[in-house]
């Protein structure tokens, strides 16, 4: 009797579903890859659950002879099952190795099964067996893939939320505006601050900003570049600009280098520019009382 | 369509508010005018309106540097005022710097420092 090559396998599934879920946890436990302490046990059979649902039916509709592309329509089911608890798991801390072993592990329990079947030939057994072994695997490399693009997400997200926390711009006095930049300064940082600052002042209607760069370790002619970049934006918007927290060894290694600031004013310490700043805007800062 | 661009005159500077659409044609039409009125009124200060320009080529930086050039040659102040981030950026990137002309956040800024004149 000329039988489809899932045949067996859907069988195997749809006699001992139940049992195959207990044998897959039995064996995560075994591998070590079950991680009690991060997920309860209802929780990880209730995932091996869904994810078992979801790889029988695309095993009955997915495999066409042998063949199969996880991409296809019918593996829909698996992949967003998979994608949910992969997220989870990445959320809770699970490494990758845990997250293809813990998939892997659902080789054991099938082979045991498909081995028990009654009246199976050899040959057959062992394309089942072979079967099986692509369809598990091809499910770890996915369960792999959509791991790391969790990952990338989480770090996307977080160098975006850097960016955003490393440019902040403080209104340090009515129309006076600082930037204190930490760090160093690369293209897309230098882009990302420009337009920051263009941007408040044009909502704060600023006059003054001054640009600290106390905390920014080494100034080369990149980094003095993106400075008076943006120094000259900020005077062509109409605002003035100082740059302030210039070294001894920075102002050295700038006149080693050839830098010229042209017009833009500079000063050694943020207080001289600030005192500077509030001149310009028509503030003096003085002392209650003679003491 | 000529005459687009508005020259007024505010206290005692004259006003140019540059549209977004403005054309090449319109902008060489508009030195010529800008001239002529500050040499026969005596004008001292004058204020480059550009917050509705969106978008600036090479051209159009050099035409508002000349026109500033114009007018302090003929010594009167100016200003150019309200330029947007985007457009200083854009600016910054094309390479002009544009040190020679004087720049104001807004009109009332530029009329203030006329004012101190």
């Amino acid at each position: 009797m000329p039988q489809s090559a899932t045949a067996n396998i859907l069988t195997v599934l749809d006699t001992d579903f139940k049992g195959i879920i207990e044998e897959w946890l039995g064996r995560q436990v075994k591998e070590g890859v079950k991680r009690s302490d991060l997920f309860s046990d209802a929780e990880s059979r209730n995932q091996n659950r869904e994810l078992l649902k979801a790889f029988s039916k695309g095993v009955r509709d997915g495999v066409t002879g042998e063949d199969f592309d996880f991409d296809d329509n019918q593996w829909d089911d698996l992949r967003a099952v998979l994608a949910d608890v992969s997220r989870e798991r990445v959320n809770r801390g699970v490494t990758p190795t845990e997250m293809a072993t813990f998939v892997l592990a659902l080789k054991t329990p099938l082979f045991k099964r498909l081995e028990s079947l009654q009246d199976v030939d050899q040959g057959v057994l062992i394309r089942d067996v072979m079967l099986v072994t692509r369809l598990v695997d091809a499910f770890a490399i996915y369960t792999n893939e959509i791991f790391i693009v969790e990952r990338e997400q989480i770090i996307d997200r977080q160098r975006q939320e850097m960016l955003e926390l490393s440019t902040p711009v403080v209104e340090l006095w009515d129309r006076v505006l600082t930037l204190p930049l930490i760090g160093t300064l690369d293209s897309a940082r230098a882009q990302e601050v420009m337009e920051n600052l263009l941007q408040t002042i044009l909502e704060r209607q600023a006059e003054v900003v001054i640009m600290d760069i106390t905390g920014v370790g080494t100034v080369d002619t990149q980094v003095a570049q993106h400075l008076l970049r943006a120094a000259a934006a900020v005077r062509l918007m109409g605002a003035e600009c100082i740059i302030s927290g210039i070294s001894p060894m920075i102002a050295q290694t700038m006149v080693q280098l050839g830098i010229d600031v042209g017009t833009v004013s500079t000063r050694s310490s943020i207080r001289t520019a600030l005192s500077d700043a509030l001149l310009t805007v028509g503030y003096v800062i003085k002392k209650t009382e003679d003491q | 369509m000529a005459g687009v661009t508005s020259i007024n005159l505010v206290e005692h500077a004259l006003l140019v508010s540059i549209q977004d659409d403005i054309t090449d044609t319109e902008i060489l039409e508009l030195q010529d005018r800008l001239s002529t009125k500050i040499s026969e009124n005596r004008i001292d200060g004058v204020i480059l309106d550009i917050s509705a320009l969106e978008i600036v080529d090479t051209f159009v930086g050099r035409v508002i540097a000349q026109l500033a050039g114009i007018s302090r040659l003929l010594a009167a102040d100016t200003y150019v005022v309200g330029m947007r981030p985007t457009v200083a950026v854009t600016l910054v990137e094309l390479g002009m710097y544009l040190p020679e002309i004087r720049t104001a956040l807004s009109l009332t800024h530029a009329l203030a420092q006329l004012r101190r004149v």
